[in-house]
């Protein structure tokens, strides 16, 4: 088959569905590639570079449209893109299928396939075509940079001769790929980061990233997994109490980026007027969302917009584009997976497997029909929340009653032990003879010893614990040797076969444990 | 002959020389020096206890003695790391069947004094430890005889289960769980009827009611063990350790040796915590272990998503290479395939790159407790590099790559995330935190407790098939 890349004609748009890396595997699944001339050029790959990699550079649109049977794009088609469409062409470009219906409509009456790359489902086999995630991974590191561009002081703290620098607070509003990219960058920074997420479940990602979760004491938390991942709109009061929780960090946090996106709705307005009205001047707001109208107030989409009071606000929606290098590779790569996908005996032969709960999941339009929305895929998103209890910090308070209680009930169980005990002892005393209760004193207070110097032997020595033990075990060859002497044969020969096999004990054990010790060495 | 006061004093310095061996053994660097404070204490208490008052037949006791230090030199000149689990069940089973044989003796020693009170004998003519019991009173003679049946079941049970459990970790018996059709119910008769026996034996029967004790107790042992499948074994071997020190006790109040009952309880006691750390790290209470098999699960096991990933060497090589901090878990198939060598090849390499390897070993890895750590040691592996579960695994969130060498069941998430798993609960490795997991394994299967891993099925998780010294092997000349 041939896959043609064209140039994107999106205003701005930077990107390229393909480049010469992904040209060469794709080349290995016994495609042909083409490129547009000039496609790759605002991404960092001229023409030359492609045809090294063995890609036809096609000299015009009209004829890489012509030429190719797959067309791989960055953006949705314009109108006049879906135009030039043909039956049994297929595209793959991200496509909003929800919002552009219309568009929708024209590529099924062009009789062409459309696999959505943003329609991939969110299950772990599919990760490597998910592009969203890549692309927004890529966002919520550029974020971070675009913040650090707008924000006059370090994000490490730092002692100078000059004087303290106290570090960046930064606080991150939604915990999904962005997010967790925004908190990773920043705190690879050096900046103190919190962050806050409605899925409580998330917590665990956000301080494996090195942040804080903000953790909002709410009984009807969500469960991430029945929307696929995503989040979902919330309650009035679980947002009132949310917003509470922001208003009390808007004076305290430098930077603010938000990321809360609920699929197929605007962005939830999350930081209010008042919130930036708070914040310190200087400060500076980057809002992922802004495309989807924006989690903050002030938020222009495509600006940087300064409040009253000196806070930037940041509202670019071209993030992804502004690495362009970086996002055409990885943007090429979830191409690349996508159709090595849908070319299973890898002969260049596309077998479009309706099947396939990924590729059935990303397809739009199939052989003349539309085929959005797909059914819901097989496989969940992510495992089903486990129920987990938040273990609220004590107070002093509830500390010292816990510990008073444990060490009342240590020692109640410490003294039914020992009268249980002594009224043993006091029994075995009524019938046994004064010579038993004198070994049997030496007896108790062997087995003590022995517990308090056996809790000392470090773990890593346990197997030379047990053959010293064995060696030592094989004192039994005293009993041995005090009736060997006997006038009795049987018990002669009894006697002389257990000197044998203890001293086999003794030797081997003791020899064994030495020659194990020899081996441990320090570094 | 050395007074009776010499060997007092002996016997004093031994216990004293013991208790400082087995202390000794909290760190590496004293271990070598308590390990000859325990071979002093024993030269002494043999020494002086052959040598004292009433003490004959040395025709037969030098050369047996000869005979089995020979031969225990040479075991343990030979005997391969790997085979440290069966060696130490073998040696068990010594002290076992010992107990017996010097508790069948000192019961018939009792009958030839009872014979010679009965016939109004004069009790002079015994020698050895006969001359002792002659000295004794009538209840006292009661109480050696409880001692005797003690001696005996415990020193039986002892034997046949060390002997089983010998078979099972060097292959010579299937390590599987097995039992006779009745199961347990057949242990609980055998030791129903043991302690019928033993009221009958305590009022007066002949001699045949302790060979039958002691038959039965080499049933209850036998057929235990073969019931306990062989990841279990490091409870069990650790169980066997604390009979043996028991056996070791109970001998030693039926011959009136206080250095027998100081010894046979710190070896009693040592085995018995053993146990109970290792139970402790499988998240099972002894009984269960003891009863064997993993109990049924109480629901359905959450459903794993995903699918396993393999990795060949190239890929392995290069996380490894681009690794600054690196964690290697081994388990029991890195023992399997005699890979330590080749782990440690590895471990050199990587740490002549300046990047910082650990061990992560848990506690029931491998098939005796602290395995693992001999193993390596054997490779040459420095011992401060290999870390207890509890010191490593708040480490793994900020490890770069782990690889899990030949262990399954200690690395299962599920022990933490899924209530209804089999080993719920159990402490495990927290491997999965870490940013990349390598799990060399000889093929797709599920562990010891036969439940499936989803560690295997998570996204930083990549399986790298094959031997684990075949892997590793191809692996070494592709790190840099």
């Amino acid at each position: 088959m041939k896959i043609g890349a064209p140039k994107e004609i999106a205003r701005g748009e930077a990107r390229v569905a393909l480049t010469p890396e992904s040209a060469k595997h794709l080349q290995k699944l016994g495609h042909e590639c083409l490129i547009e001339t000039g496609a790759g050029l605002a991404a960092g790959f001229n023409d030359d570079t492609y045809r090294d990699a063995g890609v036809t550079v096609a000299e015009s649109a009209d004829a890489l449209w012509r030429d190719a049977e797959v067309v791989i794009k960055v953006r949705e088609p314009s109108d006049e893109e879906a135009e030039r469409l043909r039956e049994g062409q297929t595209l793959i470009a991200f496509f909003w299928p929800a919002q552009n219906e219309a568009l929708l409509e024209k590529c099924k009456a062009q009789g062409a396939t459309v696999i959505a790359m943003d329609m991939v489902p969110r299950i772990s086999r599919a990760q490597k075509m998910d592009a969203l995630s890549s692309m927004a991974n890529i966002a919520g590191y550029r974020a971070v940079i675009e913040a650090g561009n707008n924000f006059g002081r370090f994000f490490t703290g730092q002692v100078t001769a000059a004087g303290k620098v106290p570090p960046a607070k930064v606080l991150v509003i939604g915990a999904g790929v962005a997010g967790l990219a925004a908190i990773g960058t920043a705190t690879s920074l050096g900046a103190v980061v919190r962050a806050f997420d409605v899925r409580p479940e998330v917590s665990e990602q956000i301080e494996s990233m090195g942040a804080e979760f903000l953790f909002l004491d709410f009984d009807e938390s969500q469960d991430g997994s029945e929307s696929g991942g995503y989040a979902a709109p919330s309650s009035p009061e679980f947002r009132e109490k949310q917003l509470a929780c922001f208003r009390e960090q808007a004076p305290d946090v430098d930077i603010v980026i938000t990321t809360a996106l609920i699929p197929g709705k605007p962005a939830p307005k999350l930081w209010l007027e008042d919130m930036v009205a708070a914040m310190k001047p200087g400060s500076v707001i980057v809002d992922l969302a802004a495309e989807k109208g924006g989690n903050c107030d002030l938020t222009k989409p495509d600006e940087r917009v300064v409040s009253d009071n000196g806070v930037v606000v940041i509202g670019y929606t071209d993030f992804p584009s502004r690495m362009a290098t970086q996002a055409s590779l990885l943007y090429a790569t979830n191409i690349r997976h996508m159709l090595t996908d849908l070319t299973p005996e890898k002969d260049g032969v596309i077998h479009h497997n309706m099947e396939d709960d990924v590729i059935r999941g990303a397809t739009v339009t199939h052989q003349g029909e539309i085929t959005f929305p797909p059914p819901p895929p097989k496989v969940k998103a992510i495992g089903a929340a486990k129920p987990k209890k938040k273990e609220k910090a004590p107070t002093p308070e509830e500390k010292k009653a816990a510990e008073l209680a444990t060490f009342k009930a240590q020692t109640k169980s410490q003294v039914t032990m020992l009268a249980v005990g002594g009224a043993l002892m006091l029994l075995l005393g009524l019938v046994a003879p004064a010579s038993f209760m004198q070994h049997f004193i030496v007896f108790v207070l062997a087995c003590f010893i022995g517990f308090q110097v056996i809790w000392k032997v470090s773990h890593s020595l346990h197997t030379p614990l047990m053959a010293v033990t064995n060696a030592i075990s094989g004192i039994i060859i005293l009993g041995a040797i005090l009736q060997i002497g006997s006038g009795s044969a049987v018990v002669s020969v009894l006697a002389a076969i257990s000197v044998l096999i203890a001293s086999i004990n003794i030797v081997g054990g003791f020899l064994v444990t030495r020659r194990m010790l020899a081996m441990f060495q320090k570094s | 002959m050395l007074e009776q006061g010499f060997v007092s004093a002996a016997a004093i310095a031994a216990s004293v020389l013991f208790i400082l061996s087995l202390g000794g053994l909290s760190n590496q660097e004293k271990a070598k020096r308590a390990v000859w404070y325990g071979i002093v204490g024993m030269a002494l208490a043999v020494f002086f206890t052959s040598f004292g008052p009433g003490i004959g037949g040395y025709w037969w006791l030098i050369p047996m003695m000869l005979i089995g230090a020979a031969i225990g030199a040479y075991v343990a000149g030979k005997v391969e790391m790997t085979e440290m689990p069966q060696l130490v069940a073998a040696l068990h089973s010594f002290v076992g069947l010992a107990a017996v044989f010097v508790a069948w003796s000192a019961d018939l020693e009792r009958r030839r004094v009872m014979a010679a009170r009965a016939a109004e004998a004069s009790l002079d003519q015994f020698s050895a430890f006969a001359a002792l019991v002659a000295t004794k009173a009538p209840d006292e003679l009661m109480f050696l005889q409880v001692e005797v049946v003690l001696g005996i079941f415990i020193g039986a049970v002892t034997f046949t289960g060390s002997v089983i459990a010998f078979g099972k970790l060097a292959g010579k018996v299937d390590g599987k769980p097995k039992q006779l059709p009745g199961g347990h119910m057949l242990n609980a008769g055998a030791a129903a009827l043991s302690l019928l026996l033993a009221i009958m034996y305590l009022n007066g029967a002949g001699f045949w009611t302790l060979l039958v004790i002691a038959a039965l107790a080499f049933f209850i042992g036998y057929h235990l063990i073969m019931g306990i499948g062989g990841a279990d074994m490091p409870v069990v071997v650790s169980m066997l350790n604390s009979y043996s020190g028991w056996a070791a006790a109970a001998i030693g109040f039926t011959l009136s040796n206080d250095l027998l009952i100081v010894t046979g309880a710190l070896v009693g006691s040592s085995g018995a915590i053993l146990s109970y750390i290792m139970c402790k790290a499988m998240n099972r209470n002894f009984v269960s272990v003891i009863l064997g098999g993993f109990g049924g699960s109480q629901g359905p096991a959450a459903e794993i998503e995903g699918e396993q990933v393999s990795i060949d060497a190239n890929g392995v090589a290069t996380a490894l290479n681009d690794a600054d901090s690196i964690i290697i878990v081994p388990g029991y198939g890195m023992a399997v395939a005699q890979a330590q060598t080749a782990v440690s090849d590895l471990v050199r390499k990587l740490r002549a790159a300046g990047k910082t390897v650990r061990f992560g070993i848990h506690p029931v890895a491998g098939r005796l407790p602290g395995h693992m750590n001999v193993l390596l040691a054997e490779a040459k592996v420095p011992y401060d590099i290999v870390l207890e579960m509890d010191e490593i695994n708040d480490d793994f969130a900020s490890t770069d790559v782990v690889i899990v060498i030949g262990s399954n069941d200690i690395v299962n998430p599920a022990a933490e995330e899924d209530p209804n798993s089999p080993i719920a609960g159990m402490p495990v490795l927290k491997v999965w935190e870490a940013k990349q997991v390598f799990v060399s394994k000889r093929g797709q299967g599920t562990g010891y407790s036969g439940i499936e891993n989803p560690l295997f099925f998570k996204e930083n998780t990549r399986m790298f098939y094959g031997d684990a010294r075949d892997s590793l092997n191809a692996l070494l000349p592709l790190v840099e």
